[in-house]
């Protein structure tokens, strides 16, 4: 994809070093641990990962949606120069649903079943705009409009309890831009749906950010979805970034092993099934019990002795492409 | 729920148990008010129960107007005339007094005592929830283990205690039902609240930029109050029951005031020679008592989103 285009590109968020611990008991347990990304202007990054990885409690950390005994602990979050950390709750409320839009994973339960769903939009649109309910319900149903709900003026008046998963998708991606947020954060949007609706929501988030010149970021443990939509991809490994590169670099000359072992767990379509796929061996480590070193390096089939003691730094490796990992970044001294 | 043993009045609902039944917990309450409405009709039960209550109402409201005769005076020397005498169609009672008088008179009594606490603790217990659910931590502490006191009191024993303490009558009764209630209703309110305040819908709600008022007032509230209703509707009955059994031990209102619980107590000297006297309150009672739970249910079923039929 754009490749030239990244490097121009405004930034309009940078994450650096961010850190979110959850206190469990007496213990303090790192989940996202100095993480650092930036998100382009029209662009699309994506933040992939195992399970537990720390996607989803990146993304809610970036709207300080962090509940104690959660608590983002470090890190800079800065949306156009302007660090949000600092920010209470009163100004985060005006960033959130208005600068930065966030479309949930399980559509089902993330409308409020008491709510209509036009009055429902409305209620994101009244939080950040001076405007009558009147306005705030006609522009819900152009909303809905725009994200493809059929017989919107309708449907407006139902009950989320009355749409398809496929469609309440669609409600929330209209909650999610309602505003015209500059930046949409999709946490798996398509998990619990069906594979033809998933292409479909894919589509039109593709569609709209195109046409509202937004960021989008994109939290997926689907390479596909990688594949298809991100311009940028982050890979996470237990709460760290482990690679950062742009998408064509990722899946044609990824540098961590993890990156190369996640690529290989994909099922493509033209594999041939005498192929075996090929798991990970082991399991993400306890956070509660991090190795000291690469987290990744019990699993790792390329480790060497410091990988065991040291944490690798992320370096930049090529143009675009960022890793942390002493053997990729030709540190074969263990 | 509904018991006609009056010293033994109330069973004690546990609030948890029924939250748990309402489904509060994992699911909150999804309706459409058209079917709504059309799932309550469709439950014959809960239909004639309400028809039937609200003839009840109306004839306790309309007593000093349909009432053949004044409750508190013997009229004519007849004395546990039975039912069906002519001029007294349900009978009198030991003083002459005509029955069907004092059941219309006594239902605006019981039927206040039975709605009135109910509407208040459910108003007060509704608050006390929503701020333990919501807020959490010391508040929280603070507030359950404030109820947990009242709560460890037997319902009715803490009702006469506070009744016993104020002037009898009326709104002594109300009060002390209406406080003894606020546990119940307030730790039903705070599970519902924190089933909702778990649900994906009110992180979705914060990440568009929802206020706090917002949330209460637009995503908790409207989703804790359809189970709390449910709940209150159930209690409504229960306290007739127990508003009765107040009246009976003469900490409810005084004589000659009719009021059902009162009714049976004075009938239960003479049961022998004239049960109506005492069955005919008691009946009242268990059936006004009876079509409140089945209303209750009805609202259960229609509100209960696994139930939803369209």
């Amino acid at each position: 994809m754009a490749n030239v285009a990244v490097a121009v590109a405004e930034v309009v968020l940078e994450v650096a070093d961010l850190c979110t611990d959850f206190a469990v008991g007496r213990q303090t347990i790192r989940v996202v641990d100095r993480v650092s990304f930036s998100l382009r202007r029209g662009q699309t990054t994506a933040i992939v990962g195992e399970s537990g990885s720390g996607k989803t409690v990146t993304a809610l950390s970036l709207l300080q949606l962090i509940e104690p005994p959660g608590r983002i602990s470090g890190g800079t979050i800065r949306y156009r120069g302007r660090d949000l950390r600092p920010l209470d709750e009163t100004a985060m409320q005006q960033v959130r649903g208005a600068r930065i839009g966030m479309v949930f994973q399980d559509p089902l339960s993330s409308l409020n079943p008491s709510l209509r769903i036009g009055t429902q939009i409305a209620e994101t649109l009244l939080a950040h705009e001076r405007i009558s309910s009147a306005e705030a319900e006609r522009r819900a149903v152009e909303l809905l409009v725009r994200v493809g709900v059929p017989d919107a003026a309708a449907r407006a008046r139902d009950y989320p309890h009355h749409f398809s998963g496929g469609m309440r998708q669609r409600v929330l991606i209209a909650m999610a831009i309602a505003c015209n947020p500059e930046i949409i954060i999709a946490d798996e949007p398509t998990t619990a749906l069906d594979v033809t609706v998933q292409a479909k929501i894919l589509r039109l988030l593709h569609d709209l950010q195109q046409a509202m010149g937004a960021s989008l970021l994109m939290i997926t443990h689907d390479l596909g979805v990688v594949a298809a939509l991100a311009d940028e991809v982050v890979v996470m490994y237990a709460g760290r970034v482990v690679e950062r590169a742009d998408v064509d670099r990722l899946f044609h000359a990824p540098l961590h092993p993890y990156t190369r072992a996640l690529l290989d767990c994909a099922i493509g379509l033209d594999d041939d099934r005498s192929t075996p796929l090929t798991p990970i061996p082991g399991a993400p480590p306890d956070l509660r019990r991090r190795p000291a070193g690469c987290q990744f390096a019990p699993r790792c089939p390329v480790a060497i002795a410091k990988c065991h003691r040291l944490d690798p730094p992320l370096l930049p490796m090529n143009p675009g492409q960022d890793v942390a990992c002493f053997v990729a970044q030709g540190d074969a001294d263990g | 729920m509904v018991t006609t043993s009056l010293s033994e009045p109330a069973a004690e609902p546990n609030a948890e148990a029924i939250a748990a039944e309402l489904g509060t917990v994992d699911a909150p309450v999804i309706a459409t008010r058209r079917w709504r409405l059309a799932a309550f009709t469709r439950d014959r039960a809960a239909l004639v129960a309400s028809i039937f209550l609200l003839i009840v109402c109306a004839a306790a409201v309309l007593a000093p107007w349909i009432s053949p005769y004044d409750p508190n005076v013997a009229s004519g020397q007849l004395r546990f005339a039975p039912p069906l005498t002519p001029g007294h169609i349900l009978g009198t009672d030991e003083q002459g007094r005509d029955m069907l008088s004092r059941l219309l008179w006594g239902g605006r009594i019981s039927l206040l005592v039975g709605l009135v606490p109910v509407a208040l603790a459910s108003a007060a217990g509704l608050v006390l929830g929503l701020v333990a659910g919501y807020a959490g931590g010391i508040i929280d502490q603070l507030i359950m283990r404030t109820l947990d006191v009242l709560f460890a009191f037997p319902m009715v024993l803490l009702a006469i205690a506070i009744a016993g303490v104020l002037t009898p009558g009326i709104s002594t009764e109300i009060i002390a039902i209406a406080v003894v209630l606020i546990p119940y209703v307030g730790r039903l309110a705070r599970t519902a609240t924190l089933g909702v305040v778990a649900m994906p819908f009110i992180e979705a709600a914060r990440a568009a930029g929802a206020s706090r008022t917002a949330l209460l007032a637009r995503y908790i509230t409207p989703n804790v109050l359809p189970p709390l209703l449910v709940y209150a509707t159930t209690l409504i009955g229960l306290m007739i029951v127990v508003g009765s059994g107040l009246s009976f031990l003469g900490l409810g209102v005084q004589p000659p005031t009719a009021d059902w619980g009162s009714m049976v107590s004075e009938g239960r000297e003479v049961l022998a020679t004239a049960p109506f006297v005492t069955l005919l309150p008691g009946l009242v009672i268990v059936v006004v008592s009876l079509a409140f739970n089945f209303i209750g249910d009805g609202l259960r079923d229609a509100l209960d989103p696994r139930s939803a039929r369209r």
